[in-house]
């Protein structure tokens, strides 16, 4: 709703403005030609911002946007708090697949794409990204990315894997939200996080509850059956 | 039914994805079983997560289907089961904007949140937050005080980080929790203090005194949160830049301090804002490099990427103070984590030796293809450092350059490319040729019009000028035949140039004119037609005026002059010399090198620095009448930096007047100044006519005041004078803590220095392209010649400087820049005098014992050739 929009301007300026206190100027051509430059400026939109960076500015909104993709780069779950970053769902997606395509070769940690900082980690076939600006502390966001991992891997059990990840889909959007509330941390120590959703996983024996449901001819396991055809 | 059960068993375990085919109205359909009682705690939590799932995965939700799930929902607040009401919390906040009166909820979260379940009480406020605004505010503003001081920590910390968010929309609700805050702050979880020393923090920013009192408490009493140990060092080193504090002060020893905390993220951050402070000295920046240099062998990848691209950071400006990493760095250059090995090679170019050059750009080579786009600027901008301070390595760097070129990549690393190979051109004559030719092959297929038009422009520019300039004709030609307007117009205007230059190459430059004048887009045909009739005149000051020289005018100026005069329609003619000029102008010498940090093109023409002046002087009434800005000078400072006063001047050129703007800040926080003035004696006739006060001017607030200056008219050689200024003001004591002042005061004077006046204060700078060719435009009516022996100048170099900087002209032909290892020079300035005539110097240099100058200067009025060769006598 409200959250980080001043900030996000404010940073906008900054990157426009270019970095080491250099004043950033635009080598123009001469005059003559800027009679027709609207057509320049639109072929020069797109454009990655500098890395070169200032000092950052006081405040809690750390996270710009975290998310959880497969191993084919597919959107399990992704929430993103600097609204101003990526406003649509086809800006988001885009970035995403960027994201993946230049990561997912190499298990490096860390990445500046952009103009943003990501942080990642993966496991089996999942992928775990934190993305901050590129003034954000580095660490700051690594350790972000190690709590999100480390509750999701005790919600799961070890397991972290696609398919127990997505069993466990509730228990996961808990995690992620007891961790970052509109781009601020709010708990970075996964004994805290687990604590709070204190969330009991109801997949391991999945099968097992089915048939016995089943065998019960209980009413919910009928329930199951018939939103899952 | 048992074959279905084996069926579903076989997908659940095959790893397909159970919301893989999710339809939203089947979903939407069984959340029907909402409404049934009893309610299902399992089967309506899975029925949740379907629908968060399907919202995350930015499937669209109708007004009317959402609100009906939402309102369905609600009832789910009957059942007890914890993690099913966490998830309708989730929904409430999932679907805050999109289902209509999200605000039933309110009683339900409201009771919630101050119910006994503590569980519950965080996340509640957190979701009643999301969907309350300012009037509903109030209503709960007693629960949220408690909640913030609560001593449930997660109860605590939702209260502080949702009263942040909602600082924006409500800030005069939230600025009456501050004292909660406060008493939060001094929590003993690390969050708790952690979240309230962010919402103080917002709360006070705009209050400097506030924040500095607030950083001296938790400075001294410590905190225990590493992440509000970070915050702190953000804000103290902001205040030290908003203050210019100098590096005695306690907030950069409390910042120093962190530097040895036991967690490397407040370590990392205190380093890094060491880094970022401006005018740090090589020993302030000992002890954060040798912290960095530590995590370059950390076995985290991100604290060695962080460290390394803060030496990156350090290198650009203290080589020095980096070298002795160069150790650790080499050993990062086979990083296997690619963003790390190239900090690591870019930095060490800089604080290396020219012979590890070769080296580490073959090093580089082997994985360029590798990195992303934003690394590979990085990788160029280093070249381009290196290329100014190993010009002997041009080639080297020409050929890897080239080479980039030819690769894939975006706008930013092509723009960076380009510049930097402009940027050698320009620096090393003998590399124009192989540089001019890469750039033709590189426009032959770009698809970057900003480039291609920016090649074609210098290509015009240097083009004619290079032995065989006909090669180039074709390469600009096929732009005509393939590109889009823009570019086609570019490469009319650069084909104008060849022809205007060289003679031989005229008539088959007119024969491609002719054609271009049947183009398609009418500014292509306008400048095609424009150009053949001033190249048929066959005239060299035509030449020089409308080809190769241009407008030297503000544009923004020019629109507003324009403008104006259709306001006020009139006999005259428009007069081009009463548009302002354009200032700052295109600079050759430094253009190229400027950081390719820009990241966007401005959306419009930013107004100039004297365009802002402009709008500010027009609005004082004193000032209406005094004709367009001439020029506006350099802040100069008529006070020590440290003293009660700070007062600084810009000056102001009209055309028969002059405004002294002094920019006053008083840094003492007992006195409120009032009616302050600087009163100005003039040793020469120029008369004082009218001072426009400063009302007041409290503690730190910077207040500015004007004198009003009219030139002598009888003597217009009168270009110098020195003024002895004396700053006159009402004293009122006042309470440093409040502001409050006392009721009555007292006159009260400080002598500043003395402030001068100078022949560049008269002078605009202009840059002429083609310097050659407004010199003939000129002509030499009024040429007049001297000699001078400068006796007290040693170098070449010097003797520019001097020059440039006592006429405050613009050097053209890059002629600033004295070749090494040569005893004589001619340097080229170009402005326009005051009253618009166009002023042209040429100067001879040669060294003997000393320097002799022989300084010819032109100007369509006698005037100014008298006033520029008298002022440098």
């Amino acid at each position: 709703m409200h959250h980080g929009r001043e900030r996000v301007s404010e940073e906008g300026a900054r990157r426009g403005g270019g970095g080491g206190g250099e004043e950033a100027r635009v080598p123009e051509p001469e005059v003559n030609s800027q009679l027709s430059t609207s057509t320049q400026r639109a072929a020069a939109a797109p454009s990655a911002p500098a890395m070169d960076s200032t000092s950052p500015e006081p405040s809690l909104y750390t996270v710009k946007a975290l998310f959880i993709l497969d191993n084919d780069g597919n959107r399990l779950l992704s929430k993103y708090y600097d609204l101003e970053l990526y406003p649509s769902m086809k800006e988001q997606k885009n970035f995403e697949k960027n994201v993946f395509n230049k990561t997912h070769k190499a298990d490096n940690e860390i990445a500046f794409l952009e103009g943003l900082t990501i942080v990642y980690k993966s496991s089996i076939d999942l992928f775990f990204f934190v993305v901050g600006s590129a003034q954000e502390n580095e660490l700051m966001l690594m350790s972000v990315l190690n709590c999100l991992f480390d509750s999701i891997s005790q919600i799961l059990r070890k397991n972290v894997e696609r398919r127990c990840l997505l069993d466990n889909m509730d228990g996961v959007f808990l995690v992620v939200d007891e961790i970052i509330d509109g781009g601020v941390i709010l708990e970075c120590d996964p004994q805290q996080v687990l604590q709070k959703v204190n969330y009991r996983q109801v997949t391991e024996s999945g099968y097992g509850f089915v048939l016995f449901d089943y065998i019960t001819g209980s009413e919910e396991a009928q329930g199951q059956r018939s939103q899952m055809p | 039914m048992i074959k279905k059960f084996d069926k579903k068993d076989e997908e659940s375990g095959s790893g397909s994805n159970p919301f893989q085919h999710l339809e939203k109205s089947a979903v939407l359909q069984e959340a029907r079983i909402f409404n049934e009682t009893p309610i299902n705690p399992r089967r309506c939590l899975h029925i949740l997560t379907k629908i968060i799932y399907l919202l995350n995965q930015g499937e669209h939700f109708g007004t009317t289907e959402a609100t009906e799930a939402f309102f369905a929902m609600t009832r789910l607040f009957q059942s007890n089961d914890q993690t099913l009401r966490r998830m309708c919390y989730l929904t409430i906040k999932e679907m805050a904007n999109i289902s209509e009166d999200v605000i039933i909820v309110t009683s339900s979260l409201t009771k919630d949140m101050t119910g006994k379940e503590d569980v519950y009480r965080g996340p509640a406020i957190r979701a009643l937050c999301r969907i309350t605004d300012t009037t509903m505010l109030q209503a709960i503003e007693r629960y949220m005080k408690q909640a913030i001081v609560d001593k449930v920590p997660s109860v605590s910390s939702s209260a502080l980080v949702s009263s942040l968010h909602m600082v924006k929309g409500s800030y005069d609700v939230v600025k009456r929790w501050v004292n909660e805050a406060q008493e939060a702050a001094s929590s003993d979880n690390i969050m708790v203090q952690y979240h309230a020393l962010g919402l103080l923090y917002h709360l006070r920013k705009n209050d400097r005194l506030a924040v500095t009192k607030m950083l001296n408490k938790f400075t001294k009493s410590g905190l225990k949160s590493p992440f509000a140990y970070c915050m702190l060092i953000r804000i103290a080193s902001k205040l030290l830049d908003e203050t210019e504090g100098g590096h005695d002060s306690p907030l950069f020893d409390f910042i120093e301090s962190c530097l040895r905390n036991k967690n490397e993220m407040v370590v990392y951050e205190a380093a890094s804002a060491i880094v970022h402070m401006p005018n740090c000295t090589a020993r302030e920046l000992a002890p954060a490099v040798s912290v960095l240099q530590l995590f370059c062998s950390s076995p985290k990848a991100a604290l060695r990427y962080a460290a390394v691209r803060t030496l990156n950071k350090v290198a650009m400006k203290h080589p020095s103070a980096v070298t002795a990493c160069n150790l650790d760095l080499e050993n990062l250059i086979t990083d296997s984590n690619r963003s790390i090995a190239t900090l690591a090679i870019t930095t060490l170019l800089k604080t290396g030796s020219e012979s590890s050059v070769d080296r580490l750009m073959k090093q580089i080579s082997s994985f360029v293809s590798e990195i992303s786009d934003e690394f590979k600027v990085v990788v160029v901008q280093a070249i381009s450092a290196l290329c100014q301070k190993y010009p002997r390595k041009h080639s080297v760097m020409m050929n890897f350059l080239s080479n980039m070129l030819r690769d894939d990549g975006g706008f930013e690393y092509k723009r960076a490319i380009v510049d930097c190979i402009i940027s050698i051109i320009e620096e090393n004559p003998e590399s124009k040729e192989t540089g001019l030719a890469h750039l033709c092959e590189f426009i032959e297929d770009c698809e970057h019009t900003v480039l291609a038009t920016k090649i074609l422009h210098l290509l015009g520019k240097e083009g004619p000028r290079t032995p065989q300039p006909s090669k180039y004709i074709r390469f600009i030609f096929n732009r005509v035949v393939l590109e889009s307007e823009a570019v086609r117009a570019a490469a009319v205007s650069a084909l104008a140039k060849f022809g205007a230059q060289n003679d031989d190459l005229l008539p088959s430059v007119l024969v491609l004119m002719q054609r271009c004048m049947m183009d398609s887009d009418d500014e292509v045909r306008d400048r095609a037609t424009f150009y053949m009739n001033v190249l048929q005149q066959k005239q060299k000051a035509l030449n020089a005026a409308y080809i190769f020289n241009g407008l030297s005018v503000s544009v923004p100026g020019l629109e507003k002059s324009l403008h104006q005069y259709t306001l006020e329609p009139s006999e005259k003619p428009f007069d081009m010399k009463s548009v302002p000029l354009a200032t700052a102008p295109i600079t050759e010498q430094k253009t190229e090198m400027a950081p390719v940090a820009t990241s966007k093109l401005p959306e419009k023409l930013a107004p100039s620095r004297q365009d802002i002046y402009q709008e500010q002087l027009a609005a004082i009434p004193e000032f209406q009448g005094l004709g367009p800005l001439f020029k506006s000078s350099e802040p100069v400072q008529l006070t020590e930096a440290e003293t009660e006063y700070v007062v600084r001047c810009i000056k102001h050129t009209f055309i028969r007047h002059m405004v002294f703007q002094f920019d006053c800040t008083n840094t003492l926080n007992d006195q409120l100044l009032q009616k302050v003035v600087v009163q100005m004696e003039p040793s020469e006739s120029y008369e004082v006519i009218h001072y426009v006060p400063a009302a007041n001017l409290p503690y730190s607030q910077p207040g500015s005041c004007y004198t009003l200056v009219q030139l002598p008219e009888d003597d217009p050689t009168a270009v110098s004078c020195t003024f002895s200024c004396t700053l006159k003001y009402l004293v009122r004591d006042c309470d440093p803590n409040t502001g409050e002042p006392d009721d009555d005061g007292y006159d009260d004077e400080y002598v500043l220095e003395d402030l001068e006046v100078t022949v560049a204060d008269h002078i605009q700078k202009v840059l002429k392209p083609n310097f050659g060719a407004a010199w003939e435009e000129v002509g030499d009516e009024f040429e007049k010649e001297e000699t001078f022996a400068l006796a007290s100048v040693r170098t070449l170099d010097e003797a520019v400087g001097n020059i440039v900087s006592f006429l405050g002209m613009q050097p053209c032909e890059r002629s600033d820049k004295v070749p090494e290892n040569k005893n004589s020079h001619v340097l080229f300035l170009a402005g326009v005098f005051r009253g618009g005539h166009d002023a042209l110097v040429r100067a001879r240099l040669a060294l003997a014992d000393g320097v002799t100058m022989q300084v010819t200067v032109r100007s369509g009025d006698e005037t100014v050739v008298d006033i520029i060769l008298a002022s440098v006598g």
